[in-house]
């Protein structure tokens, strides 16, 4: 029962404070999942990123679906989804009432602007924490880091340039990647 | 423009949650499509207010978006059916998919398909963050700059909490915004 009011809890934070779609709740859970709570190893949490990003629907209620159901099952997932949704629900409504009835969102807006970058800097960080992982298999770098796994960088390279120039939707470049971990992976 | 009933309204936003690969913002433009466009339950207009708030509050954006129209369209009961409807498709999915999670990851071709996808990721990842932090850094205004740099530097270095950096940045944000409207102009 504690386990499901801690889950509730946490994504009812991750919820209040995800401003900006899927990708700001993204550190938000990180911390709750892998920091705060010891729920998920960093490759799961890697590992629920990737389905997140796979699956339809908005990527936060995905991963709030997952780590319910890794900690409590079919319960824990309603739980955690519940939690995720409420906070949002409370607060978009407030904002519409502020919205339409005095026409002014001044403030709202100035708040925005000040995290917009607040949660560019965070969704680096938990890019690069990945690529660190992908890298050398843990979340800090290790002291002697001239040897990463050089079949991750490879792809990751590879990836990161398809995306950025070629502009290929990151469904296909995932599954790209996939099949080249496991081709490369399974020759060397 | 005539208003749907709530079975209709729950099931526009089941299949738009269930067809929609890459996240909120796909599903909110398929609801400016669907629900403006072609069935016109929504003007435009309304349309574009409700996606502006959907993003000025926290939480999944399409979750927002359904708050909005289902209240809209038809008040409490309204608001429930249109989440219930955006929330369902991926908790049937996802909750499928971590049931076997644990057989999958035993898989070897599994772990070596989920390893390649990890850079893969890493790269989705950090290819959003350019994206942004270009738009960001194209509004040539100082704070915003400013704010980015701070923040990169608190995260990567201080491994500053999540929250405690968000609730600093909307500080900083509201001052200036006042700052900003005690030289002219309305809160």
């Amino acid at each position: 029962m504690s386990s499901l009011l801690l889950l509730f809890w946490s994504f009812l934070q991750v919820g209040a404070f995800s401003v900006g779609g899927g990708y700001a709740a993204m550190p938000l859970i990180e911390n709750q999942v892998c920091h705060l709570h010891t729920w998920l190893s960093a490759d799961e949490f890697a590992h629920l990123v990737t389905i997140a990003e796979m699956t339809p629907g908005p990527i936060a209620i995905n991963s709030a679906t997952f780590v319910g159901i890794q900690i409590a099952g079919l319960p824990g997932a309603i739980v955690a989804t519940v939690g995720c949704v409420f906070p949002s629900c409370m607060i978009v409504m407030t904002l519409a009432y502020v919205y339409y009835r005095f026409r002014g969102l001044n403030m709202v807006q100035g708040i925005l602007a000040g995290l917009r970058p607040a949660v560019v800097a965070m969704i680096a960080s938990a890019g690069i924490s990945l690529l660190i992982l992908a890298l050398y298999g843990e979340r800090n770098l290790p002291s002697d880091f001239t040897h990463p796994d050089w079949i991750s960088a490879a792809i990751f390279a590879l990836a990161f340039i398809v995306l950025r120039v070629l502009k290929i939707k990151p469904l296909w470049v995932m599954a790209g990647s996939g099949v080249m971990g496991v081709i490369l992976y399974a020759i060397f | 423009m005539e208003k749907p009933t709530l079975r209709a309204l729950f099931l526009q936003m089941f299949t738009i949650s269930a067809c929609t690969f890459g996240g909120g913002f796909v599903i909110v433009t398929l609801m400016k499509k669907r629900l403006v466009e072609q069935r016109g339950w929504l003007s435009q207009s309304e349309m574009l207010d409700m996606t502006a708030l959907a993003q000025s509050a926290p939480g999944p954006i399409a979750v927002n978006t359904a708050v909005l129209i289902g209240w809209h369209l038809h008040g409490l009961s309204g608001m429930f059916f249109a989440v219930l409807g955006c929330i369902l498709p991926p908790m049937i999915i996802l909750s499928v998919i971590s049931l076997f999670y644990t057989a999958f990851a035993q898989n070897p071709y599994i772990a070596l398909l989920l390893r390649g996808m990890q850079a893969g990721v890493a790269a989705v990842i950090l290819d959003v963050t350019c994206s942004l932090g270009q738009d960001v850094l194209a509004k040539r205004q100082v704070l915003s700059t400013a704010l980015l740099t701070c923040a990169l530097a608190l995260v990567l270095f201080c491994k500053i909490s999540p929250i405690l950096l968000l609730l600093l940045a909307a500080l900083t944000g509201m001052l200036s915004a006042l700052f900003h409207s005690k030289k002219g102009g309305s809160l």
